[in-house]
């Protein structure tokens, strides 16, 4: 009970935190919606072609708009000197991890909901699929994103070019969330159902809790000041 | 530190011969393949760097393990200098994949299971390399990599798993059984003998350059001293 009521602590501390600044989201957004203007100059809406680059365009825009979320996640913790507060903290470590893995996909997922809609409209896409499998995909693919993500943002934290060295120690490490997401989202959009796309879902799964249980362990060697 | 060197010098000319004789198997041992012609002895350079280079990012996630339970300095350099050997190793294995597959497959590049791996888990060691650059405290870019040469090593597999349900063209191992397996005695004996080769070759280059590592971390430290001094 005492860690759950630790591990809200630090996720009320980052959602107020954000609710005063509003940059994370703000950010994330703005990009968001600039790339989705962006594709629609390089695609066609309405063209079968486009229909068949639209899941790889949802999940490019998830990447890196959440790349920049996650990178102010800790970004914001260092130059306000947040962290020294998190360490002194007398808590486990692991358990700032998982706070802020909470807080990450929760501020991905809420942008996602707003684009995923802007997006439909714009590309004109047929509203006539499988909304719950569409959701469950979006939410493993962004948990093995921010699973990730997060113990990347706290070690590029660490570096002289942080912004810089998140995308290149997290993309590639994303590749198998990216591409079964992706995958997925595009039978889902095909009009599939859960059953065709159980395996992509279970290499979701796995890659989830795999990166969860593993980054959860490794968190404490990055904490250390 | 005499006995060492010693040591190193019979290492050195033991791969050197090692070496000399895969060649020996390759060029002229081997048997040539029918339908791929000469092209296909690539083949016995490929997969043995293909095969050290394996080697070599087991051993950055070992040596990073073992690094983070004891902070053992020397666990640390192994890590780096197999990563820097093993992305080494990855370079040869994208470069000699695609000079067989353009006359055998008439492309360059697909981005098959194997292929993407090889790719991705370069990207992946080129990373790791970069970021203990970037960090300015030494026992922090110690720490922070070897927990990314961990992850990293995690993901290969998973890597090779979802693009491998997503498509592949490149030939099934050839020599570990299966139906349409099989290769001439001769081709797998060079095949060994030139893993073997290799093999021995990365046990030197490692040392090597763990030795390499150590003598300027010394001078680092004698230099240190002669300005405090």
């Amino acid at each position: 009970m005492e860690i759950l009521s630790q591990i809200f602590a630090i996720i009320r501390k980052d959602l107020l935190m954000e609710l005063r600044d509003k940059q994370v989201i703000s950010s994330m957004l703005v990009f968001s919606l600039i790339v989705v203007v962006i594709f629609n100059f390089v695609f066609e809406p309405g063209d079968s072609q486009t229909k068949l680059t639209i899941p790889g365009v949802l999940w490019v825009l998830i990447i890196f708009a959440g790349n920049l979320g996650l990178a102010r996640s800790f970004g914001r913790e260092r130059e306000q000197g947040g962290i020294q507060g998190l360490i002194l903290c007398p808590i486990d470590k692991s358990y700032i991890y998982i706070a802020k893995v909470i807080v990450n996909i929760f501020f991905m997922m809420l942008v996602e909901a707003i684009t995923l809609p802007i997006f439909w409209v714009l590309f004109d896409m047929s509203p006539d699929i499988n909304f719950p499998a569409l959701l469950l995909v979006l939410f493993l693919g962004t948990t093995g994103f921010a699973a990730v993500g997060t113990i990347f943002s706290a070690i590029s934290a660490h570096t002289k070019s942080s912004e810089v060295m998140l995308p290149i120690l997290l993309f590639p490490v994303s590749v198998p969330v990216v591409l079964a997401a992706s995958k997925s989202t595009a039978k889902i959009l095909a009009g599939s159902s859960l059953g065709e796309i159980s395996g992509w879902i279970k290499m979701l799964i796995g890659f989830d809790a795999v990166f969860l249980i593993a980054c959860f362990l490794l968190y404490e060697y990055v904490f250390e000041e | 530190m005499k006995n060492s060197n010693s040591l190193l010098i019979v290492l050195i000319g033991l791969s050197g011969c090692a070496i000399l004789a895969a060649l020996f198997f390759a060029f002229l041992y081997a048997p040539t393949e029918i339908s791929m012609g000469d092209v296909q002895r690539i083949f016995y350079f490929h997969v043995p760097s293909a095969w050290s280079a394996f080697l070599a990012f087991f051993i950055v996630c070992i040596a990073s393990i073992i690094f983070l339970i004891n902070g053992s300095a020397k666990m640390d350099t192994l890590a780096v200098c197999a990563a820097e050997i093993g992305v080494l190793f990855i370079t040869i294995v994208l470069l000699t994949g695609p000079l067989w597959a353009k006359p055998v497959w008439g492309t360059f590049w697909t981005w098959d299971a194997r292929l993407t791996t090889s790719f991705v888990l370069w990207l992946i060691y080129i990373a790791y390399l970069m970021l203990r650059r970037q960090i300015p405290s030494e026992e922090k870019a110690a720490r922070l990599s070897a927990v990314f040469g961990i992850i990293g090593f995690l993901d290969v597999p998973i890597v090779y798993m979802s693009i491998r349900w997503w498509r592949t063209l490149h030939p099934q191992p050839v020599f570990a059984g299966g139906s349409g397996s099989g290769l001439d005695p001769r081709m797998l004996t060079t095949l060994f003998v030139c893993i073997g080769a290799f093999t021995l070759l990365f046990v030197t280059l490692l040392i090597l350059r763990t030795g390499i590592t150590y003598a300027e971390k010394e001078l680092a430290l004698l230099k240190s001293k002669l300005y405090k001094g």
